[in-house]
Formats: structure tokens, sequence, C-alpha cells
């Protein structure tokens, strides 16, 4: 039996919303495709999961229709299975080493886990909530994939853990930066972060750290006896070409926070965004494309302009293949390098250049090399950089003894998030710089073992 | 929530607000700014902080109508709150992490322009409490835009207050001040420090770079977050590129691009005076006359 399709919008409309572009698993279907496991003793699909979800146990209640259990079962290892079901890499994950890839498919894991999650909130599945605490005080720092799983793991040992939040909402990249289309906010995002604050973990936003209150202060006035540090990936790249602080010029960041966090794609907010014309995307990452199908929502003929080729897209498939479904046009193999700007301060165009592949360089891809003379013009009134962050100095800069290496990341331990200052920890983007949702999870997760371990020690 | 304690109009288009945010009021410093968010559905705004008092945990903030979300803040009375106030955003100004022996040798002249006179009292507050006399240039277009001024005279070493049209003290623009004190009178200055309209510190930048006198400005650009995240705020400064956000809001005035800062402002001007448009006029307005 092949995997069961997943049902979606129509490309054609889809173009032209902001609601979710897959549709999910019914009940029948989530049962029918959980029917393909075959269970392996040794199952390799967990060893893909960063957060080790028991999975063919959870699809083995999906097959039997006890979704209740197969929600208990993720609750285990995750609180947020409704937004990594929708945006985990599965395919070099779980996915990846599911033994029914090698000669068919593999088993659409994502999709089950996004089913469990759904199913869970819609039936009013709470997470169970510690029934006293240990009075141990923990600061998580960032609202975020990871902080959100270190925070719901602490919870569920005992601690008392409060969330400080930069923003006015909870959620950082799944709110600002994963669009409504793939990520829905209010339906899943929000209701799984109130999942974490039932577990009795208190939220505080608007708390600026390094500038409203430094962990210094945390710990020694405020009683926070361990503190861990998800704050993300930080400061938008640019490409440094001529022409960047044109007016029309964005970053991805900026594009995308004015239109989800702020939410400037429905008429009832405030906040502006460029009615932009005709935009070039330079990146090609998954960023890249959500900028991308932002824009084409909002009625612009969109580029992704990116300089290597299509195999080295640093985007998931899933998104390459649903932009070009919507309409994104693709100039691959090419490169800006200044940006036109007209009198009055606009964009209105891009001198490009286009590039052939050279050896490979010390990402393991082939290096993009210019080719003589091959420049040309672009016209356009938007251009949006999708070229990755560095790290925000704030926190590092306002802690004493929290070390950064060459990159401006915070250093910590693979292994327990420890950081060079006493009952600090780190995890996520500020430690590894820009990556994935589900490997912040993983480092909010061990973190929280860590933490547990260092006060458990500290008694 | 952030509670409105006391609210007023002090001037032509420019209202004063004082608002509980204990956390920003215990560590905000001079030079420093907060995000405003009215309700579910408002922009992020970037403001001035006026005044603070730590022990009441209450920061002042003063801000001009200019768009449709500024006049719907306008109409916010005592009782209401603001759904967010995150701060203090920025560094402080410099004087405040230099040694106090050398800010008390220097001899500062402060310049506001407008709305500009709001983030210059903390500092002109900040000094005096430290036992620096600032001279202060307190400018504005008419007489009805001037506030604030027995609060500045309070703390000012001197205080020289210019309008446009003359309709107040004096007539003229804040250079012409600035000229009269320098040139004419023979004072000196060690650092210059303008705040107002961009247009204004353009000027001043120019005349303080003539005179020699170091100059600092407030930038106050479009922003998002303003934690350096979304970048919108970009400026430059010399040759570099910077977030006014998180590497400013102050910066040298005389390496500021201010050509095209004041571009950049432009960005969402037609976004902008359609939202009034209709907060004013309601949807009388089809959105066709681009």
């Amino acid at each position: 039996m092949d995997r069961v399709p997943v049902r979606e919008q129509d490309s054609k409309v889809r173009a032209t919303n902001f609601e979710e572009v897959c549709y999910g698993y019914n009940e029948e279907e989530a049962k029918l495709e959980a029917s393909r496991c075959i269970k392996c003793k040794n199952a390799r699909c967990i060893t893909g999961c960063p957060v080790g979800i028991d999975i063919p146990a959870f699809i083995k209640e999906v097959q039997d229709g006890n979704f209740g259990n197969a929600a208990a079962i993720i609750a285990k290892d995750s609180s947020l299975p409704s937004i990594c079901g929708r945006v985990c890499p599965q395919e070099t994950q779980c996915e990846g080493k599911c033994i029914r890839g090698i000669k068919s498919e593999p088993i659409a894991i994502g999709k089950l886990e996004r089913f469990v999650g759904d199913w869970a909130r819609e039936n009013g599945y709470v997470p169970e909530k510690p029934e006293k605490t240990n009075g141990h005080k923990v600061a998580v720092i960032g609202s975020g994939p990871a902080g959100l799983t270190c925070a719901g793991d602490l919870a569920k040992l005992g601690y008392e853990v409060t969330i400080f939040e930069a923003l006015h909402e909870p959620g950082g990249v799944l709110m600002y930066g994963i669009p409504e289309f793939r990520l829905p906010k209010e339906k899943v995002v929000l209701s799984e972060i109130e999942n974490v604050l039932k577990l009795g973990v208190k939220l505080e936003t608007n708390v600026v750290i390094g500038r409203s209150v430094t962990i210094d202060e945390l710990m020694d006035e405020e009683g926070f006896e361990a503190c861990f540090i998800g704050s993300g990936a930080g400061l938008p790249k640019f490409m440094g070409i001529p022409g960047e602080n044109a007016n029309g010029v964005f970053s991805a960041n900026e594009y995308l926070t004015r239109n989800n966090l702020m939410k400037a794609f429905r008429d009832d907010y405030d906040t502006p965004i460029f009615a932009a014309k005709k935009v070039a995307v330079v990146g090609g990452g998954n960023v890249a494309m959500d900028a991308a199908r932002t824009a084409l929502r909002l009625g612009a003929e969109v580029h992704i302009v990116y300089r290597r080729s299509e195999a080295e897209l640093p985007a998931r498939a899933e998104e390459v293949h649903h932009a070009k479904e919507e309409g994104i046009i693709f100039d691959l193999l090419t490169n800006p390098t200044e940006i036109l700007v007209d009198d009055q301060g606009w964009v209105k165009g891009i001198t490009c250049v286009r590039m052939e592949l050279g050896a490979p360089d010390a990402s393991g891809r082939r290096r993009p090399v210019e080719i003589p003379g091959s420049e040309f013009v672009m016209d356009l009134d938007t251009v949006i950089m999708a070229l990755g962050t560095s790290p925000n100095p704030l926190i590092s800069s306002t802690t004493k003894g929290l070390e950064t290496n060459r990159w401006k990341c915070i250093v910590a331990d693979e292994k327990n998030g420890k950081t060079t200052k006493e009952g600090v920890y780190a995890g996520g983007d500020a430690v590894t710089g820009a990556a994935t949702v589900i490997l912040a999870m993983e480092a909010g997760k061990a973190a929280a073992k860590g933490i547990h371990e260092y006060l458990s020690q500290k008694e | 929530m952030y509670q409105i304690l006391r609210a007023g109009k002090i001037a032509d288009r420019i209202f004063r607000m004082d608002v509980k945010a204990p956390r920003v009021a215990g560590s905000c410093e001079p030079g420093q700014f907060v995000i405003v968010k009215m309700d579910e559905v408002g922009e992020r705004i970037p403001l001035t902080i006026c005044d603070y008092d730590r022990d009441e945990g209450v920061i002042t903030i003063v801000f001009q109508t200019i768009g449709a979300s500024t006049e719907k803040m306008a109409m916010l009375q005592a009782g209401d709150s603001f759904r967010d106030v995150v701060g203090p955003l920025g560094q402080p100004s410099e004087f405040v992490k230099d040694d106090i022996e050398e800010v008390r040798k220097r001899r500062y002249l402060f310049v506001c322009g407008g709305v500009g006179t709001a983030p210059v009292y903390p500092q002109v507050k900040w000094l005096k409490e430290h036992g620096v006399e600032a001279d202060v240039i307190q400018g504005a277009r008419t007489k009805d835009l001037i506030f604030m001024e027995e609060e500045l005279r309070a703390v000012a070493g001197n205080l020289y207050i210019t309008t446009d049209d003359g309709s107040y003290v004096r007539k003229g623009v804040v250079t012409n001040v600035i000229e009269d004190l320098v040139s004419a009178q023979g004072k000196h200055y060690d650092v210059c420090v303008a705040i107002g309209p961009m247009i204004m510190m353009k000027f001043v930048c120019i005349l303080t770079k003539k005179l020699g006198i170091p100059t600092i400005v407030s930038m106050n650009p479009i922003m998002v977050d303003g934690t350096g995240m979304c970048g919108a705020c970009r400026i430059t400064v010399g040759d570099q590129v910077k977030f006014a956000c998180v590497d400013g809001p102050e910066f040298d005035g005389h390496l500021v691009n201010f050509d095209e800062a004041m571009k950049r402002m432009q960005i969402y001007k037609t976004e902008e005076g359609r939202a009034l448009l209709k907060l004013r006029e309601g949807d009388s307005h089809g959105g066709n006359c681009r």
C-alpha cells in the first residue's frame, strides 16, 4: 500500500490567501496510514527524532483509534506536536530512517504527529500538571521552541518556571517567523503554548533581558537559581552591496515580522507592510521560501534569487515544491551585485551576475563562482534579504562570565546546555546560529535535564 | 497591561502620559526609549522616555500625533492602559557610562526641536543631579508647540527659547541661537547634543562641524521589534551600517547620513496616509486613490 496522500488547498487558490496549505489527515486517513507502520522492534525512526519520541508506540495507538493514548505518548517527549508535525524536516529525521522508505515511501510520521496534536487540542486533551512544585525557581529567556521545551520539561519535574519574552506575544520564531499558511498562530501555536503554561509555567512578556533586567539581577535579586537562555537567532545579515539601505530593501525578519506577528496582511491590524509589485527574495533557505510565499500572497510577482543550484537549496523539499506550485519564479545560479536606486531613494532594480558551481567548499557544497561578463539587470521595486542572522550581543554583553565563541554565539555544552557561567544554560539558535525548530527543542530538552542535575546536586 | 496614571495635552498635538511600567522605570537611563503597543491591533510605536520615577515604577512618555496610530493613542486617558510597554531599549547616553569627573569638566549644549524636548529633558536633569549645568536651546515652529519650559528651566544652566515665527521669546531657528551663543557671545562648548526633527539635526550638525563642536544626535527611524531583530532601523554612520535600536539611538551626528535617513522615513507614507484617512473619515474612501 502506498502512503496515504494528504489533502492540500489548491495552489491557485492558496496563492491568494493566508489559510493553511496542508489540511492534514482525518481520523480514517490517519488510521490507514498508521496501519502501514510495521512497528519495528529496533525502531530507527526514534533515533532520527531529536527529542526521541516513541514513534512506533504512538502510531500503534493511532492505528487502534486510541488517539488520547497517542497524545500521552508524544507528550512524554514533546509539548509541541502540532507544531513539529508541521515544521520539522521529517524527511531527514524520523522519516529519513524509516525502513519502509527503502522500498516504498516512508510512513508519514510528521503528518501523523500533526494529526495527534490537532486531535488532542480539538478534544480538550490537557497535559497533567505536577501536584506540587519543588520550590526551586528557574528563569527561561525566550519563548521560542527551545525555551518552551525547556520550561515544559522543568515544570513537569516540579520546578517553578518563569519565561521572559522580549516581544509582546510568546512563541518566538513560531510567531514572528513562520507564516500563518504553514503554521496557524491562534489555532496551533498559541494553543500549544497554552498547554505549556497549563503545566504551571509563568510567562512575562515585554522583558528584554540585558535591558529590562539582567541575568545577574534575576539570579542575585529575584531568586532564580538557574537560568536557560533560548533567545534565538539575532540580527539579520545583509550582503554589503551598494544600495542596500534604499527604500524597498527589507530583511526577511522585518518582512515576516510585520506580516506574521503584527498581522499586516489583515485589514483590521494597524501595522503597514510595503505594497510590493515585483520582488526578489535573496537566499534559498526556509526563511526565503516563507518570505517569497508571503509576498506572493500579498499580490507581488516573486523571484527567488539564489547563487547556487536547486540541489543546494537549504530549504525543505516540501517548501520548494509548494513555492513552485504557487508560482514563485526561481532564478538559480544568480547573485545580486548591486541594488539600483532612483533619485528619490527607492529600489528600481538589481544588477545580478550569473554563477556556475566550482569545487566543493568548507560546507561540502560546490562553491558558486561568478561567470565574468554575465551581468544583467532585473527591474523590480522590492528586495528581501533572507541570508541568515548573526547573534544578538544583548545578553552575552550584559552577563558577567558568559563566554561566546568567535562567531559570537554563546558557548554551551551540547549534552546539557551548560555555559561558562554557573547555573546558566543555553540552547537553540543563540548557541548554534540559525537552525531548525526541532533542534532548538532538542537543546531545550537537554538543558532541562542539565538544570535538573545541577539543582539536584546543589541541594 | 500597563496603566496610564496621568494623561494630558501639553502643547498643540503633543501629549504626555505617566505609565506604570516598573521594569522599565527600574532600569532605564537617559537616552533610552520604549516601544508601546496600544491594543491587540495596534502598531509597535517607539517613544522617548521623558522622565522616570524608580520608586513609583512609573515612566513619562511624550508624543506628537503624526498619523492614525498616534491619533488613536492621544485619545487614551488616565485609567486606560497600554496593552504593551517594553524597554528600556537602546544604549544609555554616553555620559551615563563615562567617568563622572570627566563629565563634570565638559560644557554641554543641548539643542531640542519640537517633540525632541522630551528626550533632552531627562539628560539635562541627570546632569543637573550629577552637578553639571548644561545650556539648553529649545526651538519650535511656533509658541503653541513649546512645552515643558518650566521643567527645563529648573534643570538647565541657561535656557534659550526660539520660535521660527517669532511668536515667543525670539524669532529664528535653533542654528541662529547656536551661532549667536558661540560666535557672537563667545561661549565655548565641548559637546552638543541635538535631538529633534531629522532636518533640524542635519543643519545643527553642519553648523557644529564648522564650529568644531562634537555633536551627538538621537535617531528615531522606523522600527518594529526594537531589539535588533528586524533591521528596519538601519542607518549609515560613517562607512558603517548601524541599527539604531541596539547600536544607538545616539550617534556621532557628524557621521550620520541624514539624507538617507530622511528618505527611509518615507517608506510607509502611502500606507500611513490611507490609515489616517480611514481613521478620520471611516470607509468613505474606496482605497483606489493611489
